[in-house]
């Protein structure tokens, strides 16, 4: 157990949240080593939509070339990578919130899908995937014989 | 420049309207600013740029989305975007220039002729 430090009367209000502090350091490890791994420098958003012969995927991305988006389908699991360059940087900057690098987005698919006919278009700065529900997946509906 | 930016959560008739407020890069160089904003999903005719007492107001509104079916997971807020931004002085707010490409709104913040150095020789 870690000792907690002496804190000063006036800011004895914030002891009980001090306690946590271990807990949010172990957290902060954590997200390091994720970053320093590599697999995920930035996160950006992601929607899944369904109908009854689709399930579409967007990732609202902006400022890309569609040749730097990478997919891949596997075990009925979509990922959706990609490399955002930085522009040239012999200028001074004033403000940094945009991220850049390559990013990496994994997301179970609601339904099965077929492998072929899987459509992308990145237009407005979003990424759009659809992708063909498989027959079993698909609605249907029996008659009483 | 000074960075001030807000989110303006009121219109006029007090009706409560919420924006994102995009990511936005900033930088500098002899000739002025360049303003890179994030607003996917924003086409050309869904931005707004405004510049009134000094200060300059991005809006871009989404295009509505082109896909079927039900949202079955969201992480998206779907609002339209807002920043505003004290501009500088010596920014020539006659030639602020803007495009937009994939939801990257570029706006250009040119000095004013009488802000930028000189050199002033001894006569």
């Amino acid at each position: 157990m870690s000792i907690i430090r002496y804190r000063t009367p006036e800011l004895a209000a914030w002891t009980p949240l001090d306690r946590l502090s271990p807990l949010r350091e172990l957290l902060d490890s954590a997200y390091r080593l994720t970053g320093s791994a590599g697999l995920s420098a930035w996160s950006p958003v992601l929607d899944v939509y369904e109908d009854a012969e689709t399930v579409t995927v967007t990732v609202e991305v902006a400022g890309m070339k569609k040749e730097d988006f990478d997919l891949s389908l596997e075990d009925g699991a979509l990922t959706i990578s990609g490399k955002r360059e930085a522009k040239e940087e012999n200028r001074e900057s004033f403000r940094s919130e945009r991220f850049f690098g390559i990013f990496t987005r994994t997301i179970a698919l609601p339904a099965p899908v077929k492998s072929d006919g899987i459509k992308a278009a990145y237009e407005d700065g979003i990424l759009t995937v659809t992708l063909q529900k498989a027959d079993e997946a698909k609605p249907r509906k029996i008659t009483v014989s | 420049m000074s960075q001030l930016t807000k989110t303006e959560n009121r219109t006029a008739d007090t009706k409560r309207v919420e924006y994102v407020v995009p990511a936005v890069n900033l930088h500098h160089d002899a000739d002025g600013f360049t303003l890179e904003v994030e607003m996917p999903g924003v086409r050309k005719d869904g931005v707004e740029i405004t510049f009134d007492e000094g200060k300059l107001t991005l809006t871009g509104h989404r295009a509505a989305p082109a896909v079927s079916g039900k949202a079955v997971y969201t992480e998206s807020a779907g609002q339209a975007y807002r920043r505003v931004f004290d501009l500088d002085p010596t920014v020539d707010s006659e030639n602020i220039g803007a495009t937009i490409e994939q939801g990257l709104l570029t706006v250009r913040l040119p000095k004013a002729e009488s802000s930028k150095p000189r050199k002033i020789t001894v006569g």
